[in-house]
C-alpha cells in the first residue's frame, strides 16, 4: 500500500479533527471576554451568568482541543521525519514559540478562569479570561506562521547538509502570507463562535425557555457574526485570494477550475472539473468576474493550468475545486444570514422572527464545514509541494514507518476520536439543556457533583 | 557552545516536565487506592485540577524546543519510536478526558468509568516514559543516515536486536512508576486533608522502601548496558555531586515524610527526580541517541544541531518566554497554595 497516502491521511485526519475545537475556542474566548466586559460595565447580573454558562462549554471544548492537539506537536516527527529533519531549523522556531509563549499563558490562566472566580476580584477574573483569549490567539498565530512558511517559504538558506536555516527572525514571524492567512482564519474562528452562540440563543427563544439568555446570545452572536462574516469576505478573503493568485498561480487556477489561460476570465460558480478533457463539465459561469476579483479589471489575463507543467498541478484537483467552492459559497451564505438577522435585531424584532431564528439555529455546523474546506483549499492547493517550490510531498514522509503501521495508528485515532465526538456532543448537549439559569455558583463547574 | 547550551536547556525543560506532570501522574496512579468516598475523590482531583494542564505544557514546549534545536534527533527518535509514542499519545488523550470530563457527568457509573480510565492511563504513562529513557540510555540500532525503527519487543533481551521493551527498559519503566507514585503521594500529603493525607503519607513510606532497592539496581543495570556511561564522571569527578544529590533527595524524602514536613519531603523528591535525570543526561553527553551498532554513528549534539543564527536568536526569545512562563506558574501555584479548600471541590 502507498505509504505516502497513509501518512498524508494520518496527518489530514488528525489535524482536521483537532481544528474543529480550536476553531471554536479562539472565537468563543473573544465572545466570553465581550460578555464579561459588558458584565463589568453594567449592573446586569445576567451577563455574568451568561459568561459562566459559556465558560462551561468552553471548558469541554478546550480540553478536546488540548488532548487532540498534543499528537499534532509530535506528528511532524513520527510521520514526516524527513520533512522535520530539513525544516526544523525554520518551523521548529514557531512551534517551540507556540508552546512557550501561548500554551503556558493559556493553561495557567485557564485554571484561574475556571477555578478562581471565588478567589479573584471581578477585574482579576476578567483579566484571566482575557489572558486565556490572548493565549489562544497567539497559539493560532504561530501555527499560521508555520503553515505560511510551507506555503510561501521566506528568509531561509540551505545548509551544506541540505537542511534549511532561518535567516531572519522577524522575516519569518512577519511572513506576508502569514499576516493575510491569520486575518482570514481568525475571522473564520469568530464566525464559528458567533454562529454557535446565536444558535444556542435561537434554540432557547424557539423553545421559549431561558429567554432572557436567549436574547443575550442571539444579540452578541449576531453582532459579532455580522462583523466577522463581512470581514471574512472583505478585506481578508480578498487579500488572501490575491496573494495566492500572485504566489501560487497554479493553485489559484486549479481552485477556480481554469484549465486554459483567458483574458477576461469568467468565474465558475458551479461545475465539475474533468481532468481528462481538461474542462469544467456543466458549468455556470459569470463572465469576466475572475479577472476582476484578482486584478481589479475586467479584461486582465488570468493564468490557466496550461501554463504549468503537469507535474506541478495540484493533485486531487476536483477535491480542491469543490473545497474552494464550498468555502466561498458558504462564506456568501453567512453574510446573508447574519445580515438579515442584524436587520431584525436593529428593528428589535429578532427574538420573535422565527423565520430567521430557524436558519440561525440550524446553520451552526456550516462554519465548521467552511473552515475545514478553507484549510483543505490551502493545503491541497499547495500540493504537490510540501514546502512550496522546495520540497515535494513525496520526499517528506517517514521512510522507516511502513504504510501498515501508519494505517494502524490512523485507525486507532479514528476509533478514539469517534469516542471523543460522542462524549463531546453528549456533554455539550447536557450543558445546553441544563441552561444558564442554574449556574448560580461562581464556580463554572456544577457545584452539586 | 550553542550545542551544549541547548542540550541542557532541552534537558531541563523535559526534567521540569517530569517533576510537574510527574506528581499528577503519581496522584492518578494512587488515586483508586487513597480516595475511598466521592468527597475524597473530588479533593484528590481538585489538588491537581488547576495545574495538570499547565504541567503537561512542559512536554509540548520541551518537544517543540527539541524540534527547533535538534531537528534530526526529533525526526529520528519520533519516527523510530513510532508505535510506543502513538500509544503514549492515546494514553495522554484518555487521561485528559477521564480527568476533565468527570466533572461534567452526573451518572455514577460513568464517573467511575472515567476515573478508571484516568487511573489506568496515569499508571501506564510513567512506565512508558521510563522505558523511553531506558531505550535512549541503552541505544538503538541506528542506520548510517541516523534513522531506525524499533518493534515493541523482540525477545526481551538486551542484545543486538532489541525491542522497545526489554528487561532493562522494563526495569526503567518500573523505577519511573514507583518514583512518580511516591512523588504523587508526597504531593497529596501536602495538599489534602485527613484521612487522605495520612493514607498518602503511609503510601509514601512504603513506596520509599521499594525505591530504595530499585534506585541502586537501576544504576547498576544502566552501567551494565552502557559501561561507557561512567567515562564522563571519571573524566570530571566533581560530577559525582549528581549521584550524591540523588542519595540526598532519597533520604530527604524519608526523613521529612517521617517528620510530617510535606513540603520539604516533596521538594526532596523533586531533587531526587531531577538528579536522576541530570545524571542520565550527563552520562549520555555529547550523544543524544547512542547507536548500539557503531558508537561512531551515535546521534550526537553536533550532528543533530540546527543552524547557528536560529539558535542565537532562540536564546533571546527562549529566555523571555521562560521568564513569563515561570511568573505564570508562580502566580497559579501561589493562588492555589496550601491545602485544597473544602469549599473548592
Amino acid at each position: 500500500m502507498d505509504a505516502l497516502l497513509m501518512h498524508r491521511l494520518h496527518f489530514a485526519f488528525t489535524v482536521t479533527f483537532h481544528y474543529l475545537f480550536p476553531m471554536l475556542t479562539m472565537g468563543l474566548a473573544l465572545l466570553i471576554v465581550i460578555l464579561k466586559t459588558v458584565a463589568l460595565t453594567g449592573k446586569d447580573e445576567s451577563y455574568d451568568r451568561a459568561a459562566r454558562f459559556w465558560a462551561r462549554i468552553f471548558a469541554v471544548n478546550f480540553v478536546m482541543g488540548v488532548v487532540t492537539g498534543i499528537p499534532m506537536e509530535f506528528q511532524f516527527g513520527t510521520n514526516w521525519a524527513q520533512f522535520s529533519e530539513v525544516s526544523g531549523g525554520v518551523i521548529g522556531q514557531p512551534l517551540a514559540m507556540e508552546g512557550i509563549f501561548s500554551f503556558f499563558l493559556e493553561s495557567a490562566f485557564l485554571g484561574l478562569f475556571l477555578f478562581g472566580e471565588k478567589r479573584l476580584s471581578r477585574w482579576a477574573h476578567w483579566g484571566a479570561a482575557f489572558a486565556v483569549c490572548a493565549g489562544s490567539w497567539i497559539s493560532g498565530y504561530f501555527i499560521i506562521v508555520t503553515d505560511a512558511w510551507m506555503q510561501h517559504p521566506v528568509t531561509y538558506r540551505v545548509l551544506a547538509n541540505g537542511r534549511y536555516e532561518v535567516t531572519s527572525f522577524w522575516g519569518l514571524c512577519l511572513n506576508p502570507w502569514a499576516l493575510r492567512q491569520y486575518a482570514h482564519n481568525m475571522c473564520g474562528s469568530v464566525v464559528t463562535a458567533s454562529f454557535v452562540m446565536a444558535a444556542v440563543g435561537a434554540f432557547y427563544l424557539l423553545e421559549k425557555r431561558h429567554e432572557e439568555f436567549g436574547r443575550i446570545f442571539v444579540k452578541v452572536g449576531v453582532v459579532a457574526g455580522v462583523i466577522s462574516t463581512i470581514a471574512m469576505v472583505y478585506p481578508t478573503g480578498d487579500l488572501q485570494g490575491k496573494y495566492v493568485a500572485a504566489n501560487q498561480p497554479a493553485a489559484m487556477a486549479a481552485m477556480e477550475g481554469l484549465f486554459k489561460s483567458e483574458n477576461g476570465a469568467g468565474i465558475v460558480l458551479v461545475g465539475q472539473p474533468n481532468e481528462e478533457t481538461q474542462q469544467i463539465d456543466n458549468p455556470i459561469v459569470v463572465n469576466n468576474v475572475l479577472s476582476f476579483l484578482i486584478y481589479g479589471t475586467m479584461h486582465a489575463q488570468v493564468k490557466g493550468l496550461d501554463q504549468f507543467p503537469r507535474d506541478q498541478w495540484p493533485t486531487t484537483l476536483p477535491l480542491l475545486f469543490y473545497a474552494y467552492h464550498i468555502m466561498a459559497g458558504l462564506g456568501t451564505y453567512f453574510v446573508l444570514v447574519m445580515g438579515l438577522a442584524a436587520v431584525q435585531l436593529w428593528r428589535r424584532k429578532l427574538d420573535v422572527s422565527r423565520w430567521i431564528l430557524w436558519p440561525l439555529l440550524i446553520s451552526f455546523p456550516l462554519p465548521y464545514v467552511a473552515n475545514t474546506a478553507g484549510w483543505m483549499t490551502a493545503e491541497i492547493g499547495r500540493q504537490p509541494w510540501l514546502i512550496y517550490g522546495l520540497m515535494r510531498t513525496d520526499q517528506g514522509y517517514s521512510k522507516y514507518v511502513s504504510s501498515g503501521n501508519s494505517l494502524f495508528t490512523l485507525l486507532g485515532f479514528m476509533g478514539l476520536y469517534t469516542l471523543l465526538s460522542i462524549l463531546f456532543i453528549v456533554l455539550v448537549y447536557h450543558e445546553i439543556s441544563h441552561g444558564p439559569e442554574n449556574g448560580n455558583g461562581a464556580d463554572p463547574r456544577p457545584a452539586a457533583h | 557552545m550553542m550545542g551544549l547550551i541547548w542540550f541542557w536547556l532541552v534537558a531541563i525543560m523535559l526534567a521540569v516536565y517530569v517533576l510537574l506532570d510527574g506528581f499528577d501522574f503519581g496522584v492518578g496512579a494512587l488515586y483508586p487506592f487513597l480516595a475511598k468516598t466521592e468527597n475524597e475523590r473530588r479533593m484528590v482531583l481538585r489538588s491537581i485540577g488547576p495545574v495538570w494542564d499547565g504541567n503537561e505544557v512542559w512536554l509540548l514546549a520541551g518537544g517543540g524546543t527539541l524540534f527547533f534545536a535538534f531537528p534530526l534527533l526529533y525526526a529520528s527518535a519520533f519516527s523510530g519510536f513510532y508505535l510506543p509514542l502513538m500509544i503514549v499519545l492515546w494514553l495522554l488523550i484518555l487521561r485528559g478526558i477521564g480527568l476533565e470530563l468527570r466533572n461534567h457527568i452526573e451518572n455514577v457509573v460513568c464517573k467511575q468509568l472515567l476515573s478508571g480510565i484516568f487511573a489506568l492511563a496515569s499508571t501506564l504513562l510513567p512506565v512508558f516514559y521510563g522505558a523511553a529513557l531506558g531505550n535512549v540510555l541503552r541505544g538503538v540500532p541506528l542506520k548510517a543516515n541516523g534513522y531506525f525503527f524499533l518493534p515493541l519487543w523482540t525477545n526481551f533481551r538486551v542484545g543486538p536486536n532489541p525491542g522497545i521493551l526489554d528487561s532493562y527498559t522494563i526495569l526503567a519503566g518500573v523505577v519511573a512508576l514507583v518514583a512518580l507514585s511516591l512523588h504523587g503521594a508526597l504531593w497529596l500529603a501536602l495538599k489534602t486533608h485527613d484521612p487522605v493525607e495520612s493514607r498518602a503519607r503511609a503510601a509514601a513510606q512504603n513506596l520509599w522502601w521499594v525505591l530504595l532497592v530499585l534506585t541502586p539496581a537501576s544504576l547498576a543495570a544502566t552501567l551494565w548496558v552502557r559501561p561507557q556511561g561512567m567515562q564522563n564522571y571519571t573524566a570530571f569527578p566533581p560530577a559525582f555531586v549528581i549521584p550524591a544529590a540523588v542519595g540526598a533527595g532519597l533520604f530527604g524524602v524519608y526523613y521529612f515524610n517521617r517528620m510530617a514536613r510535606p513540603l520539604a519531603a516533596f521538594l526532596s523528591s523533586c531533587l531526587y527526580l531531577f538528579s536522576m535525570l541530570a545524571g542520565a543526561a550527563y552520562a549520555l553527553y555529547p550523544s543524544l541517541l547512542p547507536s548500539i551498532v557503531n558508537p561512531a554513528e551515535d546521534l550526537t549534539i553536533s550532528r543533530s544541531l540546527s543552524g547557528t543564527y536560529a539558535l542565537h536568536v532562540g536564546l533571546v526569545w527562549w529566555t523571555l518566554g521562560m521568564v513569563l512562563a515561570i511568573s505564570y506558574f508562580s502566580l497559579v501555584y501561589w493562588m492555589f497554595r496550601g491545602k485544597v479548600r473544602a469549599d473548592m471541590y
